[in-house]
């Protein structure tokens, strides 16, 4: 889950990581007094901002109220601007990076740093950038630290801030449950002082049980993702026409390719999860009919999922939705008979292996 | 022989009481597995079929118990991990999905300080036909056989595993990673297990989107796997950085594509399949 970026800054300051004197503002009338040059940046979450057009520079009230005014209610790449960062602009006298991230091969947390800020760390070469893994259960240890300053020859006054903030900024990383805490870039001013001119922080959304405070809506998702999310279903919108239910997030994924092989465009992606419930059958179909496919196939391996069960699921959701569009079904596994003969009694084509279920539903939504 | 379990794998199953450790417990039992108490705290003293609840590991351990299912909400896994490994259970298997990835990174590490197998969160367990089955895999699929099965999937390695047996194979070992981004066991761990497992004579390994555990599994088989594998890997219509049901199948940055695994296994000589339905003819 990406935090805004002044989200970020907030915990950073929480946990002494200096960053820019700034304010949120969310109307026009939130505009304080014009005292120094400003930056003002949109929130929202897209890299590469600068380059849409949203940020702009204030050395004015006048240009500072313009620029609030056109960046609130903006939209960029299909995001509005709700918010907007206004900060005292830095003087900038090098850029540098600095983030710790989950490394999955190794499953640790690593300690990221490199003296070429500003830029996409993954532009950067390899030589050119300091890498250290940290034990977990140790935590971090102040010659890490040391070992980064080395490595990016930092002057002793500067380097000692850096020290400072990468111990706090790996508190940070552990204790609000992150996959990623990034700074970048991390400012040397012209007064030497190390400054966080920006903060992405991410954090693991199983976590959010210990993290009531923060509230977000993931703007990643569309409306119906959020929708599918608030009813418990694991649930991506893709650009095709065939609606698709299946269970298990593998066995789904492996629906999607082979639909995609047989030239079968998904209109989604939706894992029933377990269940042995007629109603979690019915609402899963509700949210695909909202997609307005052209045609719905359903593929359930049963185990702990009951065939029978999606079956009066399916011709419940039928009945229920007034659903007119073809559906196909496979059902394979626990009680797959009697699922495939309630399905057949209501008329709807039954299969017991993949292929032709997906030949069938592809035909169908390729056809007229 | 098997791989980590057999038939002197002496299970307890840590949230016995709640709903899916209950019927777990019980398919587990019907399966063949020695499943010889239930922990759950604050039930200590209640039955569970024949077996005695405790309120603790501690007091199941006068069972001699060398693995543990847990079943227990997210919240409490990483209390109840520590307290299997602690008391030295040899095998620990969490069926709990949505555990933080910080609670597991140190349930991870905890486990291979003390020399213990963590298999999971977020995966359908490890079954050996019929000695031994921890998990939720489905009883009725298994037939005892060579074939070893690796998956980060639960339902997918199901039909896998089914299609398996239909061709008229059986299967030695299977086991699920679990869909987590952190999980106990890499597929490393496992070839490492069958290539030494005198029962498994062919490995399959169901791999998909995210991360790299599959390109540095072809590098592995590359220098020291000489039995035959074949893969399947899912995900290759997902689009970059959506979750596509597990918290690990995301590409991102570029990072964990289906393409990418493909080519690693492929130039490792390991066959893949374009579906789950071709991996019986690709053991031929």
């Amino acid at each position: 889950m990406n935090l805004y970026e002044y989200m970020g800054k907030e915990i950073f300051r929480k946990y002494g990581i200096p960053v820019p004197d700034g304010y949120v503002v969310e109307s026009a009338s939130g505009v304080k007094k014009f005292d120094k040059p400003v930056v003002i940046k949109s929130q929202i979450l897209l890299g590469g901002r600068g380059k849409s057009g949203g940020i702009k520079f204030a050395k004015s009230q006048a240009d500072l109220d313009s620029g609030v005014k056109e960046l609130l209610g903006s939209k960029i790449r299909n995001l509005t601007v709700s918010k907007v960062l206004v900060e005292e602009m830095l003087d900038i006298k090098k850029e540098i990076y600095v983030s710790i991230a989950l490394n999955r091969a190794e499953r640790v947390p690593m300690v990221i740093a490199s003296s070429s800020g500003g830029v996409e760390i993954e532009s950067v070469p390899e030589d050119k950038i300091f890498k250290t893994l940290v034990d977990p259960l140790i935590g971090y240890s102040d010659y890490i630290g040391r070992e980064a300053t080395n490595f990016l020859k930092l002057e002793p006054a500067i380097a000692a801030q850096f020290r400072a903030i990468l111990s706090n900024l790996y508190r940070v990383f552990e204790k609000e449950d992150c996959e990623l805490v990034e700074i970048n870039p991390l400012v040397i001013t012209g007064s030497g002082k190390l400054v966080a001119a920006d903060a992405k922080v991410v954090m693991d959304s199983d976590s959010m049980f210990r993290h009531k405070e923060i509230s977000i809506v993931d703007t990643e998702k569309t409306p119906l993702e959020l929708e599918a999310q608030g009813k418990g279903y694991s649930f991506v919108e893709l650009d095709g026409n065939i609606g698709v239910i299946a269970n298990g997030a593998g066995l789904t994924m492996a629906t999607l390719d082979a639909l995609t092989l047989h030239k079968g465009k998904p209109r989604n992606f939706l894992d029933l999860g377990g269940t042995d419930n007629v109603d979690t059958v019915v609402n899963a179909f509700e949210l695909v009919m909202k997609a307005d496919p052209k045609a719905i196939l359903v593929n359930i391996f049963g185990g702990v999922t009951k065939c029978d069960t999606v079956a009066n699921g399916i011709v419940a959701a039928k009945d229920r939705l007034k659903i007119s569009k073809p559906i196909v079904v496979r059902l394979s596994g626990v009680h797959e008979d009697e699922g495939r003969a309630i399905l057949k009694n209501d008329g709807i084509e039954a299969f017991s292996t993949m292929l032709p279920a997906i030949e069938r539903v592809a035909q169908i939504a390729g056809g007229n | 022989m098997s791989v980590l379990v057999d038939k002197n794998t002496r299970v307890i199953v840590q949230g016995i009481t709640g709903h899916q450790g209950s019927f777990h417990a019980g398919e587990m039992i019907k399966f063949g597995t020695k499943v010889v108490a239930g922990v759950s705290p604050g039930k200590g003293g209640s039955k569970f079929q024949s077996l005695d609840v405790y309120d603790t590991v501690a007091e199941a351990m006068k069972l001699s118990p060398n693995a543990t299912m847990i079943s227990v909400p997210a919240p409490y896994v990483k209390d109840a991990a520590f307290e299997a490994i602690d008391h030295g259970i040899k095998i620990v298997y969490i069926l709990t999905e949505h555990v933080p990835f910080h609670d597991t990174m140190e349930i991870v590490h905890q486990a291979r300080r003390k020399g213990i197998t963590l298999i999971g969160p977020n995966g359908p367990g490890i079954t050996s036909p019929f000695l031994c089955k921890i998990g939720i895999m489905p009883n009725q699929i298994f037939k005892e056989g060579d074939v070893a099965v690796a998956s980060r999937s639960g339902t997918l390695t199901y039909e896998i595993v089914e299609a398996i047996t239909r061709n008229g194979f059986g299967e030695s070992t299977v086991i699920g990673l679990g869909g987590d981004p952190v999980v106990g066991l890499t597929f490393i761990d496992v070839l490492k297990m069958f290539e030494e497992d005198e029962k498994t004579k062919k490995i399959v390994l169901v791999g998909e989107i995210g991360g790299n555990n599959e390109e540095r599994a072809a590098e592995y088989i590359k220098k020291h796997v000489s039995k035959k594998v074949v893969a399947y890997i899912t995900g290759r219509s997902a689009p970059p950085g959506k979750r596509m049901g597990h918290a690990g199948a995301i590409i991102e940055k570029g990072v964990g594509t289906a393409e990418s695994k493909i080519k690693a296994f492929n130039s490792a000589g390991v066959k893949v399949a374009d579906y789950p339905w071709d991996i019986p003819g690709l053991l031929r």
